[in-house]
């Protein structure tokens, strides 16, 4: 019970004092902090279409959440889920609108798979360094992040782009994903969509991986301890290499809720951060993959809640908002977590 | 922490329950109301959107309408942020600043055909059909940008001009383009060096940036540089302050961002146009299913010329420029550069 207590105690302390200080705020610019606040949870939370919108915006960030966890799980920290999830989108997309003839059944795998591929190669390239020479992934993943931001503008504005747009042509209708409600009239016009349950499939996949295959095994080893994975006569190189490409792959397919469930074609910066959300949200689920659908859940509530009182505050306060609560859960949880410790020791 | 998680998302649920109903919003006075949703760029870019912004406070002003507006990220609130005005009782007319609102402000018009839309810098394809409720307003912004490239390619004393532009697309690459034909319309000799802020929408919003690759324009050679990358032309701004050298602003007047260093601005009327459009649906005269167009012929686009740059345009140029407006409106000129 103790542990349930304590467990809470951070992001509820976190919660409410970043609400505290957004209040404030919004109290400064000459708002009413309760009708926003209001607005905020009605708009998210109070009506389906807005649940709908929470879920769709929650979608990518389950995988880029359970990408940078992956990572994190070997020790490694993946800070290029954003352009992991920019390259497998495209070679999704690609995938999507080049093989029109082929039937749902073949082509909703091949995009995927795809979607996996394009993102593992990006996570490759940085493993590979680190492992062959030693480059740390955290400078890698970043730079690569701008490689794929550029590489994908000059595949959309030079070669595969519609003109006067930022998009590429349609996919073939066989490969949407069909949006949830069409198919059993909830949410109605937002897009949330099936790609939600490939995230649920995926989260199951990754608590499997880790914790009931001796290559998870492995995984975990090297990241809570390099040297005695070594001493084990575990290949350190290759699990970093792996682990890495599986990372990559993951974010791969967080790009498919966006392309195939949403717009049908690739646009640039679809991704809209969520490689980097992803990044709070697997710090804050601690890697745990089941948390990290409930916390991109909560991040789903603040990406679209600030769109809901937009009209009412600057969106720089959405974005103050949202960074508040981050640093605030985060340092929290620690905090809750010294004084676990001081009162188990005392106890 | 699984269960952390959803136990606080109930605390918080809680916290906000007492004041959620109670915030929908009931203004029935008949006033006319309008909803608009800027482009990437947001309010505060001296430019674009800000053009827009000016002609929903001159329709609040003289026509004594409502409005509310929102400023979306990339991706996927641009449809959200349109539907969240479509789906108000109280707003009428909704407008949709830029391109890139094109296929969103096309689907809402279809989903709430007793709502009127407009959208500006729409993206007209032929193969498709504008819905009723749905008014595309366009500008020539190439007769513009070929008109202040013709200016730089007269004043330039280097023999070469710069061109910065924010996210690398389509539409930023027919500003470059026609800038490009003006200058060599008139000087084929002038060099012209092209930059961009980079690949995404956030380019429109890189000062430091946009600086960076002025001050290496000036420093090859370049002494008039024309910007077309929103808040991101400020840094450009900043560097001619510097160099004390000349740049040229776009889509509002941007004089008194430098005062003495711009050139001239290419405008392009939003404000008007978003104004004409309120009038027109105040006056129950909205007219959608079409593009409407704005050149130089109706000033939808024009550079500036006042009492406050005309001593930094000779009167030799300013007669030249006249002489190309009236051959582009009469068509003998081909803006784009091949």
């Amino acid at each position: 019970m103790n542990k349930v207590i304590y467990s809470i105690l951070g992001p509820l302390a976190a919660i409410i004092i970043a609400l505290f200080i957004g209040a404030i705020i919004i109290s400064l610019i000459g708002k009413d902090p309760v009708e926003v606040y209001g607005v905020l949870f009605y708009g998210t939370l109070g009506n389906s279409y807005g649940i709908g919108q929470v879920l769709f915006k929650a979608t990518p960030l389950i995988f880029t959440g359970l990408s940078v966890a992956f990572a994190f799980k070997a020790g490694l920290f993946n800070i290029g889920a954003e352009g992991q999830m920019i390259i497998g989108g495209f070679a999704a997309a690609w995938t999507g609108f080049t093989f029109v003839t082929l039937p749902w059944i073949i082509l909703i795998p091949l995009t995927i798979i795809a979607a996996f591929v394009g993102g593992a190669l990006w996570g490759f390239i940085a493993g590979y360094l680190k492992a062959k020479y030693g480059s740390h992934e955290v400078i890698n993943t970043i730079m690569l992040n701008f490689i794929a931001a550029a590489l994908a503008s000059y595949l959309v504005n030079e070669i595969y782009g519609i003109p006067a747009t930022i998009h590429t042509p349609e996919v073939s209708g066989s490969s949407f994903l069909l949006r949830f409600d069409a198919i059993t009239g909830l949410f109605p016009g937002s897009p949330f969509n099936t790609s939600f349950l490939a995230a649920i499939l995926c989260t199951i996949i990754f608590y499997f991986i880790i914790n009931r295959t001796p290559f998870g095994y492995q995984i975990r080893t090297l990241g809570l301890n390099k040297n005695a994975a070594e001493y084990a006569r575990m290949k350190i190189k290759k699990l970093v290499v792996l682990s890495m490409l599986i990372s990559g792959g993951i974010a791969g397919i967080g790009s498919i809720n966006f392309i195939f469930g949403y717009k049908h074609y690739y646009e640039l910066g679809f991704s809209e951060g969520a490689g980097y959300i992803g990044i709070a949200v697997a710090l804050i689920a601690r890697n745990n993959p089941f948390a990290i659908i409930i916390t991109a859940f909560f991040f789903g509530i603040l990406e679209y809640g600030g769109l809901t009182i937009n009209t009412m505050v600057p969106k720089e306060l959405v974005t103050i908002l949202q960074a508040l609560l981050i640093i605030l859960v985060i340092t929290f949880v620690r905090i809750i977590d010294v004084l676990k410790i001081k009162f188990l020791k005392s106890a | 922490m699984k269960r952390t998680i959803i136990l606080s998302l109930i605390l918080l649920s809680a916290l906000f329950i007492s004041c959620s109903k109670k915030s929908v919003q009931t203004t029935e006075s008949g006033k006319l109301k309008v909803g608009l949703v800027f482009d990437v760029g947001g309010r505060g870019d001296k430019s674009f959107n800000d053009a827009a912004y000016r002609g929903l406070e001159k329709a609040k002003n003289e026509l004594g309408v409502d409005f509310e507006y929102i400023e979306p990220g990339p991706g996927a609130d641009r449809e959200a942020a349109l539907r969240q005005f479509a789906t108000r009782p109280d707003i009428k007319l909704i407008f949709g600043i830029g391109f890139i609102f094109t296929d969103e402000i096309t689907k809402m018009a279809q989903e709430f055909p007793n709502k009127d839309f407009a959208c500006v810098d729409y993206t007209y394809d032929q193969t498709k059909t504008i819905p009723p409720n749905l008014l595309a307003l366009e500008f020539k912004e190439d007769e513009g940008c070929f008109l202040v490239g013709a200016i730089a390619g007269l004043t330039t004393k280097t023999q070469a001009v710069g061109f910065v532009g924010g996210m690398e697309s389509p539409l930023i690459k027919k500003f470059e383009k026609s800038y490009e034909a003006g200058v060599k319309y008139v000087n084929p000799e002038c060099k012209v060096f092209i930059s961009y802020a980079g690949v995404t929408g956030d380019a429109f919003k890189n000062p430091g940036k946009g600086k960076e690759l002025a001050l290496g324009q000036y420093s090859q050679g370049a002494d008039i540089i024309f910007h077309a990358s929103g808040v991101t032309g400020l840094g450009v701004f900043e560097a001619a302050r510097e160099t004390k050298k000349l740049a040229i602003g776009v889509d509002s007047d941007q004089y008194n961002e430098a005062p003495g260093f711009i050139l001239t601005s290419m405008i392009k009327s939003v404000d008007v146009a978003v104004f004409d459009c309120i009038r027109q649906e105040k006056d129950g005269k909205f007219n959608g299913g079409k593009a409407e167009t704005f050149g130089l012929n109706s000033k939808g686009v024009d550079y500036i010329y006042n009492d406050k740059n005309n001593n930094l345009i000779s009167e030799g140029t300013r007669k030249r420029a006249e002489e190309i407006r009236e051959l582009i409106i009469a068509g003998k000129i081909a803006t784009f550069l091949k």
